[in-house]
């Protein structure tokens, strides 16, 4: 479809950063039809805009409060069509390296007006960037976990999270409202959030904050175990042998 | 100036006897050297602390006394030769030792010998901590703290200047002359951060400077950088390390500011109170702060050390987290330029070529140029 008009979201958070790259824009547009679908000042932002106007095309700082640039791209390739999505940094070492390495876009700020026009050229022939390759870029862990629902992209802070369970091919979200169904591994769940969150068994990773004690329950068949009593939820976690452990470093800082 | 760094490093000096950091150095010394002399003489450890308790006696009022005089003496002193002030400091030792024995005798019979064995022990003290200081000056001479001073000297982070740089850029088409200003401010800044920033300078300089570093990040932030000065009471004649406030503001508007989209204040709070000169800091501090955690130590421990290379013990940073703030406050000694060197403010309106001195005086002036336009 080489007649219809490039769509291209900005985002950013500082206003006159947005702004240059909206000038600019503007100058590219004789040379490339295209149209500047709407500004957003976060990442977050910027998701639920796009959840209702699709674009080709996202360019997006990295550095940014809420929802950084890297997160972002990650919860994008949850929806029905994932935009191509372009970084625009001012300058940060460690990430172009890893941009470089990882032979991701990105622009450096002050950004030039040919090489914005070079990589619009470039994006109907571009595919977004895999979660694989995001995951190597130098961030600091997500601040929400996405699930697709009724193809719209719903964001769970992971501060709400109680605790993630690994149930056959989905992991369940466990907050204290609702559950959601999460299509990643757990292990690497584990890695990224690391304190946050403690494996109490294989298939699960409980949340430290959540975690109001543990309580010893003797089964029919006399064995015994330890559950996990958590704030928020009902129900309790089991604790694996292999994880006991954790109870008693646990223990110690929940009895003080 | 009487910062801990002398000026000629090769020719000894004699220390400033009116720093704190000097006369601790004093203190702890003759004292440490008193309770080993004591162990020494008493052969066994039981009778160690009668024969402490009976040095503590002639140590502590002998050593008060020379330091009182030394420290009344300490501007004419700094005038001599190291030769000829190290021979002064021996004779006030004497002297000090003779009437003081004189006094306690009369008070109290001293043993025979006593004077003699007072004023051995106070010229080995003498000798041995001119000595030290000589080392100590040697060890901060100003080849090797030059260059750790330049070491040290606050760099100014490149994420900061491309996000300005783009700032500006973003201003050109829309409002040129505010993208002028910005830019004149830019220019003003960098040439601070460029220049030779060994010599302490005035505070209302630097508060100059932090107000167009400010400006420079309002323009990006807008209305998420709320800044609150309070600098009623501030000494602007103060000298203060160059650079000494701009890192930490750096600081607190990349911790506090920049990683919540929610407004926050950065607050400024300069005065003088006992002789001192005290800058309390206030940013908010955010516990999710995304990436943004890392190489904050960075700016704190530079400035830190660079008042220490200035003041020595007499100056102290020190940062705090309260509940929802995080704090950092500078206590300096108050000094400012002697008169003599004093001469008034230049009428000159550019940077001028030359000295390092009419260069820092060109920018002042500049500086406050820039401020009247706008105003």
């Amino acid at each position: 479809m080489p007649d219809s008009p490039l769509r291209v979201l900005i985002v950013d958070d500082e206003a006159p950063a947005r702004r240059r790259l909206r000038d600019l824009l503007e100058d590219c547009a004789a040379a490339l039809p295209l149209a500047i679908i709407g500004e957003a000042q976060h990442g977050r932002e910027a998701l639920e805009l796009l959840q209702n106007a699709p674009v080709d095309l996202v360019l997006t700082d990295i550095h940014m409060p809420d929802m950084d640039g890297v997160e972002l791209a990650r919860h994008l390739l949850k929806l029905s069509h994932p935009p191509v999505v372009i970084f625009t940094t001012a300058f940060h070492e460690h990430a172009v390296q890893a941009f470089e390495v990882n032979a991701v876009d990105y622009l450096m700020k002050p950004i030039r007006v040919q090489r914005l026009l070079g990589a619009l050229q470039k994006v109907p022939r571009l595919k977004p960037v895999s979660a694989e390759k995001l995951s190597q870029l130098p961030t600091t862990a997500r601040r929400f976990l996405s699930v697709t629902e009724r193809s719209r992209v719903v964001l769970v802070p992971v501060e709400d999270v109680v605790y993630l369970k690994a149930e056959l091919k989905y992991i369940t979200i466990r907050t204290s409202q609702r559950e959601y169904l999460l299509e990643e591994s757990l292990t690497r769940l584990e890695t990224e959030f690391g304190a946050r969150f403690v494996r109490v068994h294989r298939n699960c990773l409980a949340a430290r904050d959540h975690i109001r004690g543990f309580e010893r329950r003797v089964n029919d068949d006399g064995d015994a175990h330890w559950e996990v009593l958590l704030a928020g939820v009902q129900e309790t976690l089991p604790v694996s042998r292999r994880q006991q452990s954790v109870v008693r470093e646990m223990g110690r800082e929940t009895a003080a | 100036m009487a910062a801990i760094i002398r000026q000629n490093p090769n020719q000894p000096a004699l220390p400033d006897f009116r720093n704190m950091g000097t006369i601790l150095r004093v203190l702890v010394a003759v004292n440490l050297g008193a309770a080993v002399l004591a162990i020494a003489r008493a052969g066994q450890l039981s009778s160690a602390y009668a024969e402490w308790i009976e040095a503590t006696g002639f140590v502590e009022p002998y050593l008060l006394l020379v330091l009182a005089v030394l420290w009344a003496a300490s501007p004419w002193l700094s005038r001599l030769s190291f030769g000829v002030g190290a021979g002064m400091v021996a004779l006030v030792t004497v002297v000090c030792g003779y009437l003081l024995h004189e006094v306690m005798h009369r008070l109290a019979p001293l043993a025979p010998g006593t004077l003699v064995r007072w004023i051995v022990f106070g010229l080995v003290a003498v000798a041995i901590l001119l000595f030290y200081f000589h080392l100590r000056a040697r060890a901060l001479s100003p080849a090797i703290t030059e260059a750790r001073l330049q070491a040290l000297q606050a760099r100014i982070r490149p994420h900061f200047l491309f996000n300005s740089i783009n700032a500006v850029l973003s201003l050109v088409r829309s409002d040129p002359k505010r993208a002028e200003v910005a830019l004149e401010d830019m220019a003003d800044l960098f040439r601070v951060l460029m220049r030779d920033n060994r010599n302490l300078a005035p505070l209302e300089e630097e508060v100059e400077l932090c107000r167009q570093y400010l400006e420079l990040e309002k323009l990006r932030l807008g209305d998420r950088l709320t800044v609150d000065w309070n600098v009623k009471s501030m000494p602007g004649d103060a000298l203060v390390p160059p650079l000494m406030l701009q890192p930490l503001l750096e600081n607190a508007v990349y911790h506090g500011i920049e990683p919540s989209s929610m407004p926050g204040t950065v607050s400024i709070n300069l005065f003088l109170s006992r002789g001192e000169v005290h800058a309390i800091l206030k940013n908010p501090y955010r516990t999710t702060g995304g990436n943004h955690h890392s190489g904050n130590k960075m700016a704190l421990a530079n400035v830190r050390e660079r008042l220490a290379l200035h003041f020595d013990a007499e100056a102290s940073l020190e940062s705090r987290v309260t509940k929802d703030a995080y704090e950092v406050h500078i206590r300096i000694p108050y000094r400012t330029e002697p008169a003599n060197s004093a001469t008034g403010v230049p009428t000159v309106t550019g940077p001028m070529p030359g000295a390092d001195d009419d260069r820092q005086r060109g920018v002042s002036a500049r500086l406050g140029m820039t401020e009247a336009a706008r105003a």
